[in-house]
């Protein structure tokens, strides 16, 4: 979620409206209501009977997405921000580099895991090369030896290795407390976390195993700039939407 | 092509204006500059961690904001304040730009560092402004948006006045945000709030039309036409992934200027860029102002959309318009009847600064920055600065629109039109 929220700060993908096709067909008014100046209807090309779709997404579960997205919201204001804003006036800079490190290098792992089910050699060294140095030069994680020593930082997940023997994304999903996804990323989260806690709780002791566990989304909230409904979009959602779903689909393809 | 062809017939005219000599900044093309800004190491130093804080404010109680709209009912803004006595600046973002986008917060970096109490709000064509700060919804108004602009800064300091002490105000500026400006400086002078001392335009435009309508005329210069859009945009996203795997910063302007080289663009693919996302920017605000005045220019009049509703089909419709149609058939009806005796050619020439030409020519306290290869001005219009504001205006040869606002020289030159002539 980091890294995509992370794309809507860039004007170029402002851009990337092209993709897809088969859209909305045109809305019927209802007769209540006056024609307004401009509807889908009149813009359509004669050859045409529908708009092609811009920015589709499949997203059967629209009406539930968008209340967990209300959700989320909320949650962000009421709990999540402040705990962030909280947790930044408590440790300072230097620690908190510390603390996403450690996480950082169990996020490697999994890349280099991933990487070796999707049979990509380059990555599976890069990733596996970090974790090694970071664990041991770089103090259990807490320092990026491996990024000082330009070893690139690519990322795979359970999602996109799913991606790669062909499972399709599925429809939208929101997820409560994390966001964005779709039903094989969300599903392919599963995996991932049960590996990620196990070598945990092998590597480390209880208290420091459960206190990491609390600080996680802390650390994983700090690192994220999106802000809802801050980004300027009448049209938050589907931006969000569109835009989650094709950065995994070139995810995928790399 | 025919917005290119102006675009190319422009740069052959570039000699007239005198320019700045001995600038460095890096990117000489136009569009190139306008798209990435300022590579890293040519920006100016400004510390990054200045108090830059987000407050808010309700400008209008009893205003039922529309539940689809439900998160915008508090207008946003940001500050940084000296804990002394010191000149206080707003600072007005550029259009679909917020109070805390990327320039408006080095901006605030500069002036804060410089000693000044810092200000900022959203373009009143961002989202928020509109829902929550603007008095008809339907913006894009040289007058209605200053006074609309020129009410939030009053409420403001009416919230700040008890905590901090301003020795002097001062506005700025860029984009649309700097012919705001001017109008926000003229109204000043009517309503005197705030007496401001001085007034800098960044990058204005001269004519509102001429510049949306060049920015239209952008998003048709995609390359090879609609029908080779998505492979354009699959060279775009291509690009962009493979460079942000090998960076951090995916926002910075440095991880543009490593896209931009790795894509080779061309200029019209870059103006295809900047039209583009102009539309996204004003296909938003577009439906943003539909909804506030209920106008039925793409949602039915009287439809009352909640947070829940589905808003594919509009966002659809209003990405195809160009802000042109939004001028012509939803903008200028509004306000026809404020103006029944006036033409469409004279309410379009009203919202310009040649409008308020005289006023500019005699305030010695409003001087101006601009770009001579700036890509939202017509053929000829630059001519306008030195001719109006004298001495008062500084035309650099390169930066595009707004590409050098980053840039250490332009930088200084901001914060020195307010401090210059100062006792410190």
């Amino acid at each position: 979620m980091k890294s995509i929220l992370r794309l809507t700060a860039l004007p170029v993908l402002a851009l990337a409206l092209g993709a897809c096709s088969s859209g909305p067909q045109p809305q019927e008014q209802a007769a209540d209501y006056p024609e307004p100046v401009f509807t889908a209807k009149r813009l359509l090309p004669p050859e045409k009977d529908n708009l092609d779709d811009l920015t589709a997404v499949y997203d059967p579960w629209e009406g539930m997405n968008k209340r967990i997205y209300n959700f989320n919201y909320h949650f962000d204001q009421a709990v999540f921000l402040p705990v962030v804003r909280g947790y930044e006036t408590v440790v300072p800079q230097v620690g908190r580099t510390g603390i996403s490190n450690f996480f950082n290098n169990f996020d490697d792992l999994l890349t280099a895991l991933n990487s070796a089910l999707q049979l990509k050699p380059r990555k599976f060294l890069q990733s596996t090369g970090r974790v090694l140095v970071n664990s041991t030069v770089g103090l259990f994680g807490l320092v990026d030896v491996a990024t000082a020593m330009e070893i690139p930082r690519p990322a795979e997940d359970f999602g996109q290795t799913l991606g790669y023997w062909g499972v399709g994304q599925g429809p939208y999903l929101v997820i409560p407390f994390l966001g964005p996804s779709n039903l094989r990323d969300g599903l392919g989260k599963l995996p991932d976390v049960y590996v990620q806690s196990t070598v945990k709780s092998e590597v480390l002791s209880e208290p420091v195993d459960l206190t990491t566990t609390l600080i996680y989304p802390i650390d994983t909230r700090a690192n994220t700039s999106f802000r809802y409904y801050e980004n300027g979009s009448a049209f938050e959602y589907q931006m969000v939407r569109w835009l989650y779903s094709t950065k995994r689909k070139l995810d995928v393809e790399q | 092509m025919v917005g290119l062809c102006g675009l190319l017939f422009a740069s052959l005219t570039f000699a007239a204006v005198t320019t700045v000599a001995n600038y460095d900044y890096p990117i000489k093309d136009r569009f190139a500059a306008t798209v990435v800004g300022t590579p890293e190491e040519y920006q100016a130093k400004l510390p990054k961690d200045i108090p830059f804080k987000g407050r808010s404010l309700v400008v209008f109680p009893e205003r039922v904001t529309p539940d689809v709209f439900f998160y915008g009912h508090e207008l946003l803004y940001s500050v940084a304040l000296q804990d002394h006595e010191a000149p206080l600046i707003f600072l007005i973002a550029g259009t679909g730009a917020s109070h805390n986008g990327s320039k408006n917060t080095n901006m605030a970096r500069a002036f804060y560092q410089a000693g000044f109490h810092v200000v900022s709000v959203s373009s009143p064509t961002y989202n928020n402004f509109v829902i929550a700060a603007s008095k008809t919804g339907v913006v894009g108004h040289a007058q209605r948006d200053a006074e609309d602009i020129y009410r939030v800064f009053e409420m403001i300091w009416d919230d700040l006045k008890d905590e901090i002490k301003a020795t002097s105000f001062n506005v700025t500026g860029y984009s649309l945000g700097g012919f705001n400006a001017a109008f926000v400086s003229k109204l000043d002078e009517e309503r005197k709030s705030f007496n401001f001392k001085r007034v800098l335009l960044i990058n204005p435009p001269v004519s509102l039309y001429n510049s949306i309508s060049l920015l239209d005329r952008m998003t048709q210069d995609i390359p090879g036409g609609v029908n080779n859009f998505d492979k354009f945009v699959d060279k775009l996203m291509r690009a962009y992934t493979s460079t942000y795997e090998e960076t951090a910063d995916a926002g910075g302007e440095d991880f543009l200027y490593k896209t931009y080289k790795a894509l080779k663009l061309k200029d019209e693919e870059l103006a295809a860029l900047i039209g583009t996302s102009f539309r996204v920017s004003s296909a938003s605000l577009v439906f943003t102002s539909d909804v506030m005045a209920d106008y039925g220019y793409i949602k039915p009049k009287g439809l009352e959309l909640d947070r829940y509703s589905n808003l594919q089909v509009y966002n659809e419709v209003s990405l195809r318009l160009g802000f042109t149609d939004y001028y012509h058939e939803f903008f200028y009806p509004f306000y026809k009847a404020e103006y029944p005796s006036m033409t469409r050619d004279e309410f379009i020439a009203s919202m310009s600064l040649t409008s308020i030409e005289e006023y500019l020519k005699n305030s010695k306290k409003i001087t101006m920055m601009g770009n001579v290869d700036d890509v939202i001005l017509e053929p000829g219009e630059i001519d306008f600065f030195p001719r109006v504001f004298g001495d008062r205006a500084t035309i650099y040869p390169y930066g595009g629109h707004c590409g050098n606002m980053n840039y250490r020289d332009n930088v200084a030159h901001m914060v020195a039109a307010f401090t210059k002539g100062e006792i410190q």
